[in-house]
C-alpha cells in the first residue's frame, strides 16, 4: 500500500526532498526496516539514514518507535530529534 | 481557557498576560524564550510538521491541564525566520494558586522542547550554517516530570 513519507530538518536536506510516496515490499513491517529499506533508494538517503540512532520517527502525526509497525500507515514522517521552544 | 497558536508573526507577552490575568485566577505565571546571538549567530530559521504540530501541542496542554488546576493555558510557538532578540515560543498559564501557575508552566516548556516537531537551523556571520542539535539536557529536563 502506497505510503506517503515526509522528511524534516537535515534528513529533508540529505534526500533532497520534503517528501516521496513509496510502496514498500511486504516483508517491510517496522520503522527499523522501512528506513533499512529507504537507504536503498538513493546516496542522498543512504547518507540520510546511515546512523538511525540519531533519527526519530511519528506515524500519522504520532510520535512512534523505531520498533513500530507500519501496517495501515499513511503519512510517516523521519526527522532529527526535535529542537524547538 | 486554552489557546495554542504557531505562527510566523511576532506576539505581544503583554496582550497575552492581560488575557490570562482577565480570567481572575489570582496566579499567572509566564515564560517567553528569545532568540540568543550567541557566537555571531546572523539569523535562525524554525521548520516545523504541521500537521502534527498543533496535534502535539494540545496533548501537551491536556497533560498539563490533567495535572494541575489551570484556568487558562497560552503555548504559542513561532517558525520561520527569527533574528537575535525575537521573541521564539511563549507559555502561560493562570491558576487560583500560585505553585499550580508556576510548576505548569516550567513543565510546559520543558515539554514543548522536546514533544513538539520544531527543528533550528543556525546561520552564522563567517557563514557556517548549522542545525542545531537537541541537548540531553533537554531530555533530562523532561525526564525529571516523569519521575514524580
Amino acid at each position: 500500500m502506497a505510503i506517503e513519507i515526509l522528511y524534516f530538518a537535515w534528513v529533508r536536506e540529505a534526500i533532497g526532498a520534503d517528501a516521496e510516496t513509496v510502496n514498500p515490499p511486504a516483508e517491510v513491517t517496522t520503522i527499523a526496516e522501512l528506513v533499512g529499506w529507504l537507504s536503498g533508494r538513493s546516496p542522498g538517503h543512504a547518507a540520510a539514514f546511515a546512523d538511525p540512532t540519531r533519527l526519530r520517527a511519528a506515524i500519522d502525526q504520532d510520535f512512534a518507535g523505531f520498533d513500530a509497525t507500519i501496517a495501515g500507515a499513511r503519512e510517516i514522517a523521519l526527522f532529527p530529534p526535535v529542537t524547538g521552544g | 481557557m486554552r489557546a495554542i497558536r504557531v505562527q510566523a508573526e511576532a506576539f505581544d507577552p503583554g496582550a497575552e498576560l492581560a488575557r490570562l490575568e482577565a480570567l481572575g485566577g489570582g496566579a499567572v505565571a509566564s515564560f517567553t524564550g528569545l532568540v540568543r546571538g550567541d557566537g555571531g549567530l546572523i539569523d535562525m530559521t524554525l521548520e516545523h510538521y504541521p500537521a502534527m504540530t498543533t496535534r502535539a501541542m494540545a496533548a501537551i496542554a491536556e497533560t498539563a491541564e490533567a495535572r494541575w488546576p489551570l484556568i487558562g493555558l497560552t503555548l504559542i510557538h513561532r517558525y520561520g525566520v527569527l533574528v537575535p532578540g525575537d521573541r521564539i515560543v511563549f507559555v502561560g498559564t493562570a491558576s487560583s494558586h500560585r505553585a499550580a501557575a508556576l510548576e505548569s508552566c516550567a513543565f510546559l516548556i520543558d515539554w514543548l522542547k522536546t514533544a513538539a516537531p520544531f527543528w533550528k537551523r543556525e546561520r552564522y556571520a563567517d557563514g557556517r550554517g548549522a542545525w542545531v542539535e537537541a541537548k540531553a539536557a533537554d531530555d533530562e529536563a523532561t525526564a525529571r516530570w516523569q519521575a514524580r
